[in-house]
């Protein structure tokens, strides 16, 4: 030890300490890596189809996964990045999100792939609003998930005898029903997310598109402290009813596999629940039931999984558009989104492929697409920027959880989107 | 004293330390039901976890989870268990728990053997060092990891948990010789000893207790630290608790608790190891002066 | 540098300039050995404490924005709801955790004292749990309390069928169960900390009062814990910075639910700083929860530090 230790000099020492100092070599050419938060199951296999094609055109993935709070330990590991100039070269994101790196100026463009492949000609405009900012693709979509679906046990809904319900009403009898029998109704997990996925659905089935557009998307004051809101969350007060004790920081697959064993009869819940019943060798039409909350048919509330992708070096720029041009490639869609429960990107892609629940949400999507009723979710970001979700989050999960009447519940919801901005 | 008191006297006595004997060892039986609850359930198959108690003792005792966790997991889209980032967490551990005790030692030394004006300044902002709260440091701490161009490697790493464990350290060590005769240090200053020396011969030998509590103290904190590991390592160089938190945090897909638990239990084995093997010098450390008020 | 410390008596008297850098340097070195640790500290604590103080002043949201925007960042932290109710929680969370801490601390260590035979093995099991992060015990910790899953259901198949304890869904009770994981890891610790001071304490008053026939119980509240004062206070402030800094815990066991029920300070930071992309109410909360710690801290740190050392 030196008396004049420098910092430099105790990095050195540091480097040398540390067994070999092995700092990540820059990425070599021809090498993406890949933050994302799908490390496990069903969306890790599809993820590795994407790997093997790349891998096969000579492109080297680093993988980067960071689980935990549905992707938000993963920004926080991005920001980290960032700020210390080295960007990975994809990074799984949704909604708004996208916009503010774009905003940032910190991502990369693949105009040139994107006009290529003719990419403006098969992704739905509603979807395009967040893979591109001022005009420039910085995103390739992987999916289409949907936010308003409920699933059922058709076993259970049999045996009591309950058919599939067209409006809200029948729906909140039927689970009456269940209850009544000793199942749990509906089998939810009490996470502000899973919350808020809820509320999305009600919404869009008490008040239809435009109260929606107006409420959640312009966050129009006056459609927040509607009577329609109110009962939306009159409504969300009937559903914490139908729930079970039990439901406070449940995983949502675990609510999904109380309606997989018969425990539970609906949970209302994005599309990717029907991952977990594929996962469980379930089929759908014979074991469960897929259809669109009640009331709210003919719309769809979507949320897409997106790569951004942020600006890296020169070398690295080749992998990168690869890796963007092998996301929008048929195959790739196909592959990944029978496995994830959620539906292609582009709407050039036959349904063949797809079960009987995905063969609906296709044409559900085509539907809204021609009819303009595809809105973003709220509850997953592509209504509203992140700062606006989680304070409408704060109020959701609180009027759910806790004694709220609708009408503070109603007012706090303005006051605090009010705040956010 | 007559017979019958005595006799009283040596009843009550065994009465009390029945009691007392009773307490701890039910207090004991708490403190161990989560560790009892981790590993029966890294020794069930999924089958039994899911239809039993889970405080019921295996029926069927099965190592398949624990070979799975160490070797065949998947976290994320590679399939290898845990073990290579239970190295990354050596890697990083070793050098950072060696470094800010060294650095806390002379420090320490300094602050009470060689003062000089303002040094209780400085120790306090040392100390106070010690209470911050750790998500403030991120943001800033990547730019100039980024600029010192660590950013993303063991040793910036390193660095970061060096940095943080300092204000520990040196308070250890300052309270620890705080107590040291000054005596011993002028006899050694007359025998022409210096600045190294004397710390090396007169302080050094000494400082056994002490240095545990510290080795202790920042292999814990270092080695179960989560938000430095997400945000300053990734992907190969992740330490073991990012590695941890992406197999119990899967999105989907069946939870294999069996195999959760089993990782759980490998990823908590060296923090358990120090504290089971140390513990009697870190109670010692501790009377020698780090708990001096 | 250490060869030319230790040399320097050796060196020839005829080269004086170098013998008064020696000198100088001799004089200096504890500055020196020091100086690197302390610069360290100034840059990577108190410089990014600055630079905290001046991003909740600032327009961030996203990344850092060095715009100055007033006091707009500290209104809207003010009016946020969630806020309101982690600074409730950490009033409740940090009195009961810190109280509980101690009495438990001092009651094992006291116990543990009374020449106990397996006293190794008991000490270290009330001690593991400070050397496992809740990332690791979390999952444990929340199937214990889940009602359907853990105690509650096991006791109930055990045959006490009205037992019930369903603290963990309760949004009132949440925070108690946060309390009582925080417990079961630092108590240990603080009974290491109370049974080093017990040791210490001076043999001799004791045996002068046992020998004046005084009962056991009041020789520790009249002689021993009297004595211990310096160690409440060291436990006293290595648990409230566990309790300031509780972060993994309220995240593994509750994620901050039910609703917002568990919500701490630390949670309330990191969640606005960096998944709602408002760094500046992220930085204001930042630099309550510091102005907080200084007020408890600096006047301790100046007592201690001022008054000398008992």
């Amino acid at each position: 030890m030196t008396a004049t230790i420098t910092i430099k000099k105790l990095v050195g020492i540091m480097a040398l300490g540390s067994a070999l100092g092995l700092g990540s070599v820059a990425g070599q050419a021809g090498e993406v890596e890949v933050l994302h938060w799908w490390t496990s199951g069903g969306e890790a296999k599809a993820l590795g189809e994407l790997k093997s094609t790349l891998e096969s055109q000579g492109v080297s993935w680093k993988d980067m996964p960071v689980a935990g709070g549905g992707g938000s330990s993963a920004m926080t590991v991005l920001r980290s990045r960032v700020m210390s100039g080295q960007a990975p070269t994809a990074v799984q994101m949704m909604g708004f999100d996208i916009l503010d790196w774009g905003q940032e100026g910190v991502v990369a463009n693949l105009n040139g792939v994107a006009a290529e492949e003719g990419w403006d000609a098969v992704v739905p405009a509603a979807l395009q609003k967040f893979a591109k900012y001022d005009g420039q693709w910085i995103a390739a979509p992987v999916n289409i998930h949907s936010t308003n679906w409920v699933w059922g046990n058709k076993a259970l809904l049999s045996k009591l005898n309950i058919a599939v319900p067209e409006s809200w009403n029948d729906f909140i009898e039927a689970m009456e029903k269940v209850k009544a029998a000793g199942f749990v109704a509906l089998a939810h997990g009490g996470q502000a997310w899973q919350d808020a996925t809820v509320f999305d659905g009600v919404v869009m089935a008490t008040g239809g598109v435009d109260f929606y557009r107006k409420a959640l998307i312009e966050l129009d004051q006056e459609a927040l402290t509607s009577d329609t809101m109110r009962q939306v969350f009159d409504r969300m007060r009937q559903l914490r009813g139908l729930v079970d004790d039990n439901f406070p920081g449940r995983d949502w697959n675990l609510a999904s596999a109380m309606v997989i064993n018969g425990d539970a009869a609906f949970q209302m819940m994005g599309d990717w629940a029907k991952g977990e019943f594929l996962n469980a060798g379930k089929v759908p039409g014979t074991d469960f039931v897929c259809f669109r909350t009640p009331g709210s048919q003919g719309a769809v509330v979507f949320n897409t999984d997106q790569f951004a992708m942020f600006e890296v070096d020169a070398e690295r720029q080749d992998a990168q558009l690869k890796m963007a041009s092998a996301v929008l490639s048929p195959e790739f869609q196909v592959a990944f989104n029978t496995v994830k429960g959620s539906v292609p990107v582009r709407t050039d892609i036959s349904d063949e492929a797809f079960d009987a629940c995905g063969k609906k949400a296709m044409a559900d999507l085509r539907e809204a697409v021609t009819k303009d009723t595809l809105v973003g979710s709220m509850a997953h970001g592509h209504a509203a920027p992140a700062a606006v979700k989680s304070a409408l989050y704060d109020v959701v999960t609180a009027h759910f959880n806790g004694t709220m009447s609708s009408d503070e519940a109603v007012t706090q919801l303005a006051a605090s989107i009010q705040n956010a901005f | 004293m007559s017979a019958p008191s005595q006799d009283n006297a040596l009843r009550s006595a065994i009465y009390w330390r029945a009691l007392i004997y009773s307490v701890l060892i039910v207090i004991a039986v708490i403190y161990l039901a989560p560790l009892f609850v981790m590993v029966v359930t890294s020794l069930k198959s999924l089958d039994e976890i899911r239809s039993g108690n889970m405080m019921s003792l295996p029926i069927e005792v099965t190592f398949e989870p624990w070979i799975q966790a160490w070797s065949s997991a998947c976290l994320g889209l590679e399939c290898s268990g845990i073990k290579g980032f239970f190295w990354n967490s050596i890697k990083m551990v070793v050098p950072a728990v060696a470094i800010s005790a060294v650095l806390g030692a002379f420090n320490g030394y300094v602050l009470t053997k060689w003062r000089f004006r303002g040094h209780n300044i400085i120790f306090g902002m040392m100390l106070f060092a010690c209470f911050i709260p750790f998500q403030i440091v991120l943001l800033p701490m990547s730019q100039v990891l980024g600029f010192l161009g660590l950013a993303n490697t063991t040793s910036g790493l390193v660095l970061v948990h060096v940095v943080y464990g300092l204000g520990f350290t040196t308070l250890f060590f300052r309270n620890y010789y705080e107590a040291f005769p000054n005596e011993l240090i002028r006899a050694a200053i007359m025998d022409g000893a210096g600045f190294f020396t004397i710390f090396k011969r007169v302080l050094l030998p000494s400082s056994g207790p002490i240095l545990v509590v510290s080795v202790i103290w920042q292999f814990t904190n270092i080695w179960n630290d989560f938000i430095f590991g997400a945000s300053f390592a990734s992907g190969d160089s992740a330490p073991i608790t990012v590695a941890l938190n992406n197999l119990v945090n899967s999105s989907t897909g069946v939870k294999e608790y069996n195999v959760h638990m089993a990782a759980a239990i490998t990823a908590a084995l060296p923090t358990l190891l120090v504290y089971v093997v140390a513990g009697r010098y870190f109670v010692r450390g501790l009377m020698a002066g780090s708990v001096k008020g | 540098m250490k060869q030319l410390v230790d040399q320097a008596p050796a060196v020839s008297r005829a080269d004086k300039g170098s013998d008064r850098a020696i000198g100088w340097l001799q004089e200096q070195l504890p500055k020196l050995v020091l100086a690197p640790s302390f610069a360290v500290i100034v840059l990577f604590v108190y410089g990014f404490i600055l630079w905290t103080v001046y991003l909740s002043f600032s327009a961030s949201r996203m990344l850092p924005n060095y715009s100055w925007a007033g006091l707009t960042q500290w209104d809207r932290l003010w009016n946020t709801l969630t806020w309101q109710i982690a600074l409730d929680n950490l009033a409740v969370f940090s009195v009961l955790y810190i109280v509980l801490c101690l009495v438990i601390g001092l009651t094992l260590a006291i116990l543990l004292d009374q020449k106990i035979r397996v006293e190794g093995g008991l000490r270290t099991l009330y001690l593991y749990p400070m050397a496992l992060s809740f990332i690791v015990t979390g999952t444990a910790w929340k199937w214990f309390l889940n009602p359907g899953l853990g105690l509650e259901r096991s006791m109930r198949e055990w045959g006490f069928d009205d037992f019930t304890f369903d603290w963990l869904i309760n949004p009132d009770m949440a925070i108690y169960t946060v309390v009582i994981a925080g417990v079961w890891q630092a108590s240990g610790f603080v009974m290491a900390m109370f049974l080093a001071g017990l040791r210490g304490i001076d043999n001799e008053i004791l045996k002068a009062a046992q020998i004046d026939g005084a009962p056991a119980w009041k020789i520790y509240t009249r002689i021993i814990i009297p004595q211990l004062g310096p160690v409440f206070m060291s436990a006293f402030v290595v648990l409230l910075h566990l309790a300031i800094k509780s972060f993994d815990l309220v995240i593994a066991l509750t994620g901050g639910g039910p609703g917002n029920a568990t919500e701490l300070p630390a949670t309330f930071m990191y969640s606005y700083s960096f998944t709602r992309n408002q760094i500046g109410v992220g930085a204001a909360s930042a630099v309550f929860m510091l102005m907080t710690i200084a007020a408890i801290i600096v006047p301790y740190l100046y007592s201690e530090l001022k008054g000398g050392r008992k």
